[in-house]
């Protein structure tokens, strides 16, 4: 069984601070890390592979530093690493840059499944991997938290809804988005880590030219959605502070609350 | 790409520095500077009035979309029951169309769900497309995403909303690569803006530390979707619409999805959605235990209990009742927060909320900054006392 894992490298968002005087992100000496849901899906396709068989490709766009993240996959047990890295493709939105992942996946060619995380904790969006899928006219499946049967032409698997779950059946190929409820992903091996890091590590990286696209097609410019502009979240209202004798607090606040006929 | 500064241009009034996303602009001896980490993303461009910030990206015109007309809203429903947040999206379809001087529809899909029209319409529906077959019994990707190129072609919407459910974050992406047109996650806020006509689409970025303002200028439908519990449902009294109804033709083959279980667990339902009062706790409140007090002021009220993240994974509360940016966001007419310190993350779910109430023991707590009305005191003593005084004057 073959299977494609989309990875993406992402800030840590924990620690992502703002600076107070200019409101803007700081984004020095902030750890890179494989998005959380992402390792699931890894540990999914290493879990599949054990069973079944099978290579495990990863595939991740981003800049050239990216390739940590796809080092790491490949510790964790994925056998081949593609890295899609350009100027381009800097800038895209999901629309450009499922379209990207989409060529690269189509360059690929033969699998059986393709695994993405729910959504990165960058962007929150969880719309690359439906919007992948569409692409490749595969059926989805999103959020994933317990697969039950893989056979060659179809899968059953059981996905979260807000207030249950469902057992969906799916046609093969296809693409699920998983959530961290899955499985708990395994630490990357140590020597396999290193091996990942040599030069002679099995990570391609490929750009524009090498899938085929037109730069004006990718990035921002290939982008339909654009951000016109960010602010920090204000803080509004700003009220009454009362402080002192916990009764007497008390009594005030009730006095408000009747005021504005709230009790 | 690359982004450049023209210095001769640039007046040094720091527009590009407090736009970019990335903190990737500074000021160095009057004039911006562009560091290393930047990603070309553009959005110092598009700000800059001094032609200042070039690019090498050729510039884009944009096509004309004047036969794009209607603000759609994706009626989910399941089972025969609508969700909430259609109806909540109903509400600011009609404040949208009405600046746009164009019409609220909304789309039904499904099997014997005809009924839920006449809801549709008294939520401020002018139009009800409905598609109803077999096939669309459950909701399946392929085949809701197929209705809607359909739909999409022939009447050429120009904004389509859908909530940011388990199910319209499954759909709106689909739907957004098959009609070719951009798409904005998770939004809190919508508006028109004034001089291009564009939906302008705000949405927490980065785990909720900065907002983005995003638009959607080359493509059409303009797509969002927008988070539960944001937008406020308002009702259309005795407003009559259209019936629109759609054939589809779709097939088992082409769906390739069958849903064979569908399960509701009744884990003690909850309704933060729908709760006028709220009562929440955070660290503060200590214990398993400590949670007891504020299960009676709820009740006292009326309301419902929640909590933040940490009460949560401390396993104080079960999930279905965090409030925030990962768990609900909430609209109640007041939010009470115990022992709550008001991170950005938490705040992200209860702005929506007509009164907030703090209660902790730091002044200095940023919940203060959000809150209309705060009590300075430990949250053992003030959530009793509140308690009685509550029941007191329920009671009378
Ligand atoms: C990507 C991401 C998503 C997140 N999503 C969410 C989310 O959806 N919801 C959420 O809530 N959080 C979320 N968080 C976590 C969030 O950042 C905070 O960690 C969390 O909200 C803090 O919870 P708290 O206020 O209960 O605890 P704390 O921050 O520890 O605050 C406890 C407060 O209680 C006060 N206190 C202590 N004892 C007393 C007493 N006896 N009487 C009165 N006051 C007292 C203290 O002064 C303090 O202000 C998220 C974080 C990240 C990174
Ligand atoms: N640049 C990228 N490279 C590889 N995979 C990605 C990239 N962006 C998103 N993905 C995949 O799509 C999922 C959802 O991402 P998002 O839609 O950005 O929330 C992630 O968990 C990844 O599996």
């Amino acid at each position: 069984m073959n299977i494609i894992v989309l990875v993406k490298q992402v800030p840590d968002t924990t620690e992502v601070k703002l600076d107070p005087k200019t409101g803007n992100l700081m984004r020095e000496g902030i750890d890179s890390i494989i998005n959380p849901d992402d390792r699931h899906a890894l540990e999914a396709a290493v879990n599949l592979k054990e069973t079944k068989g099978g290579k495990i490709t990863v595939l991740s766009m981003g800049p050239p530093q990216a390739v940590d993240a796809v080092s790491e996959a490949l510790a964790m047990g994925a056998d081949r690493g593609i890295l899609l890295s350009d100027a381009a493709f800097a800038g895209a939105d999901t629309w450009a840059t499922s379209y990207t992942l989409g060529r690269a996946i189509k360059k690929i060619g033969r699998y059986d499944l393709i695994l993405c995380g729910r959504q990165a904790i960058d962007g929150d969006t969880a719309q690359i991997g439906p919007q992948v899928a569409d692409y490749l006219d595969l059926p989805q499946v999103s959020y994933v938290y317990h697969i039950e049967k893989v056979n060659r032409k179809s899968m059953v698997v059981k996905r979260r809804l807000e207030d249950g779950f469902e057992r969906v059946r799916a046609a093969m190929p296809a693409l699920l988005t998983v959530i961290g409820e899955l499985n708990l992903p395994r630490y990357p091996h140590v020597g396999r880590l290193i091996d990942a890091c040599r030069e002679k590590a099995p990570i391609e990286v490929w750009n524009a030219a090498d899938i085929g696209v037109e730069t004006r097609e990718v990035g921002l410019e290939g982008s339909l959605t654009h951000v016109i502009k960010t602010f920090a979240p204000k803080a509004q209202r700003e009220g009454e502070i009362i402080e002192g004798d916990v009764k007497e607090s008390v009594r005030i606040l009730t006095g408000k609350l009747k005021e504005n006929r709230l009790i | 790409m690359t982004v450049w500064i023209e210095t001769a241009n640039c007046n040094g009034c720091k527009r590009c520095i407090k736009t970019c996303p990335y903190g990737a602009v500074e000021l160095r001896e009057g004039k911006a500077y562009i560091l290393e980490h930047c990603t070309s993303c553009g959005a110092c461009v598009e700000v800059c009035r001094e032609k200042a910030v070039l690019t090498d990206a050729e510039p884009r015109t944009i096509p004309d979309f004047s036969d794009r007309k209607g603000v759609w809203v994706f009626a989910e429903q399941r089972n025969g029951s609508l969700n909430r947040v259609s109806l909540e999206l109903l509400g600011k379809a009609q404040s949208l169309a009405a600046d746009l001087g164009q019409e609220v529809s909304a789309v039904l899909l499904g099997s014997q769900v005809s009924g839920l029209a006449k809801t549709l319409f008294g939520y401020g529906a002018d139009n009800v497309y409905l598609a109803q077959h077999r096939a669309l019994k459950d909701y399946r990707t392929i085949a809701y995403t197929k209705v809607f190129e359909e739909l999409v072609k022939e009447f050429k919407p120009n904004i389509l909303l859908m909530g940011a459910t388990h199910v319209g974050r499954d759909l709106g992406p689909r739907v957004s690569r098959r009609v070719g047109a951009g798409l904005t996650a998770d939004c809190t806020e919508l508006s028109i803006d004034p001089e291009e006509g564009i939906l302008l689409q705000t949405r927490p970025a980065f785990g909720g530390n900065v907002m983005a303002t995003i638009a959607n200028r080359y493509s059409r439908p303009q797509m969002a979707t927008v988070r539960p519990g944001i937008m406020e449902a308002v009702r259309k009294k005795n407003n009559r619409g259209n019936l629109i109804k759609c054939r589809v033709s779709l097939t088992e083959k082409e769906i390739g999805t069958k849903v064979l279980e569908a399960v509701r667990e009744t884990r003690g339902k909850v309704n933060l959605a729908e709760a006028k009062v709220i009562v929440a706790g955070g660290r503060g409140v200590g214990s398993e235990a400590g949670m007891k007090a504020l299960f009676s002021l709820a009740k006292a009220f009326g309301g419902e209990v929640a909590g933040t993240r940490i009460i949560v994974e401390e396993g104080w509360l079960p999930v279905e009742r965090q409030v925030g940016q990962t768990g609900q966001s909430v609209r109640p007419e007041i939010y009470i927060a115990c022992g709550i310190s008001g991170a950005i993350q938490h705040r992200a779910g209860i702005m929506g909320s007509r009164y907030i109430i703090a209660i902790n023991k730091d002044p200095g707590a940023p919940i203060f900054k959000v809150a209309d009305w705060g009590i300075v005191g430990d949250l053992h003593q003030v959530v009793p006392e509140m308690t009685r005084a509550v029941s007191q004057s329920m009671g009378k």
